[in-house]
C-alpha cells in the first residue's frame, strides 16, 4: 500500500488529501508535490485532510512540520483535519498541535480560513 | 510455547512497508486489538527507518534484521543493523532530537517506540551498528470464550 496524494488549491489555500500510508518512503513524494505547488503558486495556508490516511509514523510528522515551516514565513496557517485517533496520538506526543490547528473536517478548516 | 520469526532485507525505503506488514501478520495470531497492531506497525516503521537513514545512510547494500518472538501474550521485537551506530545514545533518545534536520526528520522515533511498547533497550556503539530490543504485553481483553 502506498500513498495517494490529491492536491487542490482554493484561493490561497493548498488542500492536500492523503490516502494510504505516510512513511519515510512516501514522505519524499509528498514533499516534492507540495513544494512544487508552493513554489509556483501564491499559497498562504495549508489544509491537510487525513481522513483516508491509514498509517503514519514520525517521518510523516517531519514532512508536515517542514511544510508548516514553509508557510509560516508568510504568516500562513496549517490546519489538519479528519485525523484518526492513532495518528492524533503521534501529533500529541510531538507537541505539534501547539503550532498546527486541528479541525474535524475540511469544510470546517476552510471556513476557519475564510475560503469556504 | 515460543514462536519465532526472522527477517533480513535490504536497507531500502520501499521495504519499510513490507517490514511492518510482515511483523503485523505474524503477530495477528495472538489476536491483538487494532490499536495494538497499529502501535507495533508504527514501532517497526520507526526502527527500520532509523536503520536505513541513520545506520546505513541510505546505502542499499546494508541489511536490516528483524526478529519477533511470541510467547503467551508477550511480544519481543528486535530490530538490528550493522551500520554506523549511534555516537551519543542519551542525546539520540531525547524527544525532538535529530542529527538530520535537513532531511526533515522529526526526532520522534525513539520517543514513539518507547511510548508504544512496554520496554525498550537500545544497544549501539559507533561503527558497530545498533540493536533495538522492545517488549510489549498484549492486553487480555479477548472475552470470546468467557
Amino acid at each position: 500500500m502506498s500513498l495517494i496524494i490529491e492536491i487542490e488549491t482554493k484561493n490561497q489555500v493548498l488542500c492536500i488529501r492523503l490516502r494510504g500510508e505516510l512513511d519515510h518512503h512516501t514522505a519524499v513524494e509528498l514533499k516534492q508535490q507540495a513544494e512544487s505547488v508552493l513554489e509556483k503558486q501564491e499559497i498562504k495556508h495549508i489544509v491537510l485532510n487525513l481522513k483516508e490516511l491509514t498509517f503514519m509514523d514520525s517521518s510523516g510528522l517531519g514532512v508536515i512540520l517542514g511544510r508548516y515551516n514553509q508557510i509560516k514565513k508568510n504568516d500562513g496557517e496549517m490546519v489538519v483535519c479528519a485525523i484518526s485517533p492513532s495518528i492524533k496520538r503521534l501529533f500529541d506526543m510531538s507537541g505539534l498541535f501547539k503550532i498546527i490547528k486541528l479541525d474535524i473536517s475540511e469544510e470546517y478548516a476552510l471556513q476557519r480560513l475564510g475560503v469556504a | 510455547m515460543k514462536n519465532k520469526m526472522e527477517l533480513a532485507f535490504s536497507a531500502l525505503s520501499q521495504n519499510e512497508s513490507f517490514a511492518r506488514v510482515s511483523v503485523a501478520s505474524f503477530i495477528a495470531q495472538l489476536d491483538p486489538t487494532l490499536d495494538e497492531l497499529t502501535e507495533i506497525k508504527t514501532v517497526v516503521s520507526e526502527g527500520v527507518t532509523n536503520s536505513i537513514i541513520h545506520g546505513y545512510e541510505n546505502d542499499p547494500t546494508g541489511v536490516v534484521y528483524i526478529s519477533v518472538v511470541l510467547e503467551d501474550d508477550m511480544i519481543e521485537l528486535e530490530i538490528r543493523d550493522e551500520g554506523l551506530g549511534i555516537e551519543d545514545l542519551d542525546e539520540a533518545l531525547q524527544p525532538l532530537y535529530t542529527t538530520k534536520p535537513e532531511l526533515e526528520r522529526s526526532g520522534m522515533g525513539f520517543t514513539i517506540m518507547e511510548n508504544f511498547m512496554d520496554e525498550m533497550h537500545v544497544i549501539s556503539h559507533k561503527g558497530e551498528g545498533t540493536i533495538i530490543r522492545l517488549k510489549k504485553h498484549l492486553t487480555k481483553t479477548k472475552a470470546l470464550c468467557n
